[in-house]
């Protein structure tokens, strides 16, 4: 179990309690698929223990690993914004314990309450912000082997 | 300014591949011991007939001034170096620099984030906090490599989970990685709650220690609690030729390692 998802932490309280009601938690074994690329987009997850790798379908190969995502992180944001499909598929790595939340009910919640619904697409964005600053800090290939130095 | 010293003479008395173009090499004094390093100080090493590198320590060992240099091969001297077996000599100069600020870390946690061969320099602070547990709090490391096969010190980082929390991660897993996959930062968000007074010492790419930093300060941890350990081109080690210049510091004299409170507002000058 591990600390309250840097999701979460920054919600005021009462929002805290109301997206964690409609949570449950779920398991998923080694090697399981969570979702698949092109699927519907219909919860999302905060790990709690377990690594997610997230991967892409190219044929003729098995799925490269892009990413993944451990414990504290979200897991899934495609639900957040339509068509709502994913973008990539995830695979359990090893025993993955998660809350998962149910996609058109927090947006419902998120429409009913403006607030709460700002607030939670600011964390999602800002997770979403600091995973595209990782991947450009990727592509620059910053531990490769170099040459010409003494 | 100190003095240029002329190098004293080194045995490698071990080698140790680490991957596949770096290699820990442990030394021992031929006559003459140079004084005690620091975990984070640095040597200028001498191949004889080549070049002289700079090159933190990665090992401290004991009291008969012995020490490891872990070298990447990525020019003719590092090249050089990474060519010597036990038997072959090489020529030390130092200790420089400044070493990881250890005192201040006394009662906090320590939380150490390392990215490729920034590994070797704070591996002397992992061998202190563990071998000092009851000076410290909670030591947490983080590591980033390219692949797994470029990760330093593997059954050493294996040894270490016993003690403190290690998490690693590659930018390009390989056949059989079924660890973490991305940036090193990707880590803070499992590496639990980072108090005000956790200390946090980072090695790495330049691009890496700015980005970690700013991960780190966006969770509340101060600027000054944040050291950086930063390479620039050291040529002398004494603050003579400026080669290592970064703004108002000689980093061969007030670095390497510099708090990010001094040393961060310098990164941000593309000039520098």
């Amino acid at each position: 179990m591990t600390e309250l998802p840097f999701l979460l932490d920054a919600l005021p309280q009462a929002h805290r309690d109301r997206l964690l009601a409609l949570a449950r938690d779920n398991s998923f074994p080694p090697g399981g698929r969570l979702f698949d690329e092109g699927g519907q987009a219909d919860r999302f997850w905060l790990i709690r223990s377990g690594e997610v790798a997230l991967d892409l379908y190219v044929p003729g190969r098995p799925p490269p690993v892009v990413q993944t995502v451990g414990p504290g992180q979200l897991l899934g944001w495609s639900w957040l914004f339509p068509p709502y499909r994913w973008h990539l598929g995830a695979q359990a790595l090893g025993p993955v314990d998660a809350w998962e939340f149910p996609a058109d009910e927090v947006r419902a919640l998120c429409t009913a309450d403006p607030v709460l619904g700002y607030q939670l697409t600011l964390r999602c964005a800002e997770v979403i912000g600091e995973r595209l600053r990782a991947t450009r800090i990727r592509l620059l290939d910053l531990y490769a082997p170099r040459t010409g130095a003494p | 300014m100190s003095t240029v010293t002329p190098p004293l003479p080194y045995r490698v008395t071990a080698f140790r591949p680490e991957t596949g173009d770096a290699v820990s090499l442990e030394l021992q004094p031929v006559e003459t011991a140079l004084p005690a390093f620091l975990p984070g100080q640095f040597s200028m090493v001498h191949a004889f007939g080549v070049g002289e590198v700079p090159i933190s320590v990665s090992a401290i060992r004991g009291r008969d001034g012995a020490l490891v240099h872990t070298v990447r091969e990525v020019g003719a001297v590092s090249g050089a170096l990474c060519r010597l077996r036990p038997g072959d000599v090489l020529g030390l100069r130092g200790p420089y620099g400044t070493g990881w600020d250890l005192d201040s870390a006394t009662g906090t946690d320590v939380l150490v984030i390392a990215g490729g061969i920034g590994l070797a320099p704070l591996r002397p602070v992992v061998h202190q906090v563990l071998d000092h547990p009851e000076r410290y709090g909670d030591l947490r490391v983080l590591v980033g490599a390219r692949t797994a096969g470029d990760l330093l010190y593997r059954d050493e980082l294996e040894s270490w989970r016993t003690s403190a929390q290690v998490e690693v991660t590659v930018d390009r897993p390989t056949p059989g990685w079924q660890g973490a996959v991305g940036v090193v930062t990707t880590l803070l968000d499992r590496a639990g709650p980072l108090g005000d007074d956790t200390r946090a010492l980072l090695c790495g790419p330049e691009v890496m220690i700015r980005h970690t930093a700013q991960a780190l300060l966006a969770r509340g941890v101060p600027a000054r609690r944040i050291q950086v350990s930063l390479e620039r081109n050291m040529k002398c080690g004494t603050g003579h030729c400026g080669h290592c210049q970064l703004g108002p510091l000689l980093l061969c004299l007030d670095g390497p390692v510099v708090d990010y409170a001094r040393s961060g507002p310098l990164l941000a000058v593309r000039e520098l």
